[in-house]
């Protein structure tokens, strides 16, 4: 007898290339997000699955705080080659020089907070209507409740009490001008779910997440890595670790773990055993208990 | 969980639940508890869970806390819509659709039920089977889910008492025998605040002698949760690269939704009703030998016909119903409007949108009673009931007890565009 078993990741890829295909099917002008991070990867790669053997029917969009890893910014262009996609960069120094928005002062200085307008003028002057997004549930409490297809109103804003309900796998896209929608298709995977479809899938990863040495010193429980973007204050120790990254964002917020899981087997390994989670070493999400939350209402991702 | 990270972990199955119980039925402890105990939380997580504990005065460290996503959650110490949570056992991966049980969120609870394998409906052991156990199994049959497990909680309250579980078991067996989607039901007697049969047998009820929370949700058999004999492949997009490589390509591409595909098949295409022969299965690691539900795919055709998004292909022994009159059980959404005779909507079902407009109010259910109330036919907030529409184009669709795929469709409102009613088809 033929067994139409379908494994969890099979499950997870079919149901992220339906989102992926009803979001260029319902939306005029989409964009997929892409920050260089693993999840906006797998987002990609999906994206190349769900339209292969035409190329994607969106362009990949990065919002660059212009404080990232060299490392990022070189993987970024060598995968935009490989998806033959269209990339548009939005930079966050361009909407200081507008004043557009105000740079925190201080050594603490993050430009975290102010991705959120440049992603916002971003989707303004390119009309863009969808955002496809590689957040997922499992991250932060307050993802746990986005829907695949998140509703913005005309102020990018998101409001958790006024969410449509999702049922089955029927998806309204439907909106008034100057509206426009997040779509998240990796909703329903973990960070296991992603290392696992990497291991797979056989995808090329940049090689921060991997075990290696480098300059690091201790901020607020995270471990930050030593740039030209972050002032080590004079209390601050630098110490040369062995280190990866679990999540690839703003190099001033973005800590280190120590760890000397080098290949994708140690990493799964190390995932599956960890006692923290990926956004523990964030300190974006730290600054209040309800910090992701009040960031997604503004418009944050 | 340290061995399992070898190739086995890359290949488990996947299982969706949803949790329905009333307000302090103990469902986010519960919750809580199957997370921490099959070690699927975090230290900063128990961390932050600790402080806030501490903060409130909570006795014990309050598990609760874990799924407790949003501020104003916090603030009232209730969830307010439905949250996804997810762990991993070796054997399954779980996502947990967790709903809220009071009155005016059945919405809440249908959404949560439309893409779930199995519901657990919590019963406090001290107040037994209530008027919000028989609507979580209503809706729980409604929306066609087979495996139910009743979960009498807090039976630490009641000495762990075997009488009093086997007369709730008794009196829910009364009230279901009345649902026909259920094919499997599960009583099992836990304490979410002790950790009794959530995921270890309980040493407190030697009486009972079926398996812990965690063991059946690990065990429970899924496989035939799919409809593989309805061949069904609602058009979702249609893949033209335009380029040199591959110059007369057309992928139709969409999420089975019933039955097998395989190349050589006779397919026919509705609505147009013409017909052909699937040439090839396509994907990015090679051409494939089939497709089933629930795989996203993309058929090539022997001939050159006009497909396009909302079209259907079908086998031709194997037809769907093609209609535009359409009966169905709804339940409406709305805490602005209401429903009524002659009301105009958007309808999408699988990947077609049409108009449609309601020809007939024909009751609602009262869903603690599960009577039908034939004198008060305007739909408010969470009724539930069934109603005649007729649509702009036809379509075609399967009964919802068939599939729920082909069988499901959700009402748009024409001016707010927002989601207010989900509908399954007779």
């Amino acid at each position: 007898m033929h067994s139409y078993r379908v494994n969890h990741l099979k499950q997870l890829e079919s149901e992220a290339i339906f989102i992926l295909r009803e979001t260029a099917a319902q939306f005029q002008r989409p964009a997929l997000l892409f920050s260089g991070g693993k999840d906006s990867i797998v987002m990609a790669w999906l994206a190349r699955k769900a339209f292969w053997p035409a190329r994607l029917p969106f362009p990949l969009l990065h919002v660059d705080t212009g404080h990232n890893f060299p490392e990022t910014i070189e993987f970024r262009d060598k995968f935009v080659d490989f998806l033959r996609a269209d990339l548009v960069v939005a930079h966050v120094q361009d909407s200081i020089d507008k004043g557009r928005v105000q740079e925190e002062k201080g050594p603490y200085a993050s430009r975290n907070a102010l991705q959120t307008v440049t992603l916002l003028d971003a989707i303004a002057d390119n009309q863009y209507d969808a955002c496809l997004g590689g957040g997922r549930r499992d991250e932060e409490k307050a993802r746990a409740k986005e829907r695949f297809f998140s509703h913005r109103d005309d102020f990018g804003q998101w409001d958790p009490k006024n969410q449509r309900p999702e049922l089955w796998n029927i998806f309204n896209g439907r909106k008034h001008h100057g509206e426009h929608f997040r779509v998240v298709p990796l909703s329903n995977w973990t960070e296991m779910d992603i290392w696992q479809y990497v291991k797979a899938e056989g995808i090329d990863l940049p090689n921060l997440y991997f075990s290696h040495e480098r300059d690091v010193f201790l901020r607020s429980g995270s471990l930050l890595a030593v740039s030209e973007c972050v002032t080590v204050q004079p209390h601050e120790i630098v110490e040369r670790k062995v280190v990866r990254f679990r999540t690839i964002g703003d190099a001033t917020c973005t800590g280190a773990v120590e760890s000397p899981a080098a290949t994708l087997d140690e990493v799964i390994q190390e995932v599956a055993t960890a006692r923290q989670t990926e956004r523990g070493t964030r300190s974006d999400d730290k600054r209040s208990e309800t910090a992701m939350e009040d960031r997604k209402r503004e418009g944050y991702f | 969980m340290s061995d399992q990270s070898h190739d086995g972990y890359l290949d488990m199955d996947l299982l969706r639940f949803t949790t329905a119980g009333s307000v302090d039925d103990g469902k986010s402890t519960l919750i809580g508890r199957l997370l921490y105990d099959s070690k699927n939380t975090f230290e900063d997580q128990m961390e932050a869970v600790e402080r806030s504990s501490k903060q409130r005065g909570d006795e014990h460290v309050n598990l609760a806390l874990l799924t407790d996503g949003l501020r104003a959650e916090r603030e009232q110490g209730i969830t307010i819509d439905v949250a996804y949570r997810y762990f991993a056992t070796p054997k399954r991966k779980f996502i947990i659709a967790d709903t809220p049980g009071h009155i005016q969120y059945t919405r809440n609870m249908v959404t949560g039920a439309s893409t779930a394998n199995l519901a657990i409906i919590l019963v406090d052991a001290r107040h037994g089977v209530i008027e919000q156990t028989c609507r979580h199994a209503f809706i729980a049959d409604l929306l066609r889910i087979r495996h139910v497990v009743i979960a009498v909680n807090k039976m630490d309250l009641v000495e762990y008492s075997e009488e009093v579980f086997n007369k709730i078991v008794s009196h829910f067996q009364e009230f279901a025998s009345r649902l026909d989607n259920i094919v499997d039901m599960t009583a099992i007697p836990i304490s979410a605040l002790n950790g009794d049969n959530v995921v270890e047998k309980s040493v407190n009820m030697p009486w009972y002698h079926g398996p812990d929370l965690l063991y059946h949700l690990e065990n429970v058999y899924i496989g035939s949760d799919h409809n593989h004999v309805d061949a069904r492949l609602p058009v979702q997009w249609v893949i033209r690269p335009h380029s040199d490589e591959h110059h007369d390509f057309r992928g139709y591409a969409g999420r089975v939704a019933g039955g097998v595909f395989k190349p050589g098949d006779e397919v026919v295409v509705q609505p147009s009703g013409f017909s052909s022969r699937i040439r090839s299965i396509e994907s990015a690691d090679g051409p494939l030998e089939e497709a089933y539900a629930p795989l996203s795919v993309a058929l090539t055709l022997e001939d050159n016909i006009d497909i396009g998004r909302g079209d259907m292909i079908v086998k031709p022994n194997n037809m769907p119903n093609k209609g535009q009159e359409i009966e169905a059980m709804i339940c409406w959404f709305s805490d602005r409007k209401t429903l009524q005779n002659r009301g105009r909507f958007h309808l999408r079902h699988t990947t077609n949108e049409v108009k449609a407009v309601v020809t007939e109010v024909r009751y609602k259910i009262n869903i603690n009673t599960l009577h039908k109330i034939e004198d008060d036919l305007e739909f408010r907030l969470n009724d539930i009931g069934r109603i005649s529409l007729r649509t702009s184009a036809p379509l075609m669709y399967d009964g919802y007890r068939r599939n729920r795929t082909t069988g499901s469709f959700i009402l748009i409102d024409e001016q707010t565009n927002e989601t207010v009613a989900a509908g399954m088809i007779l």
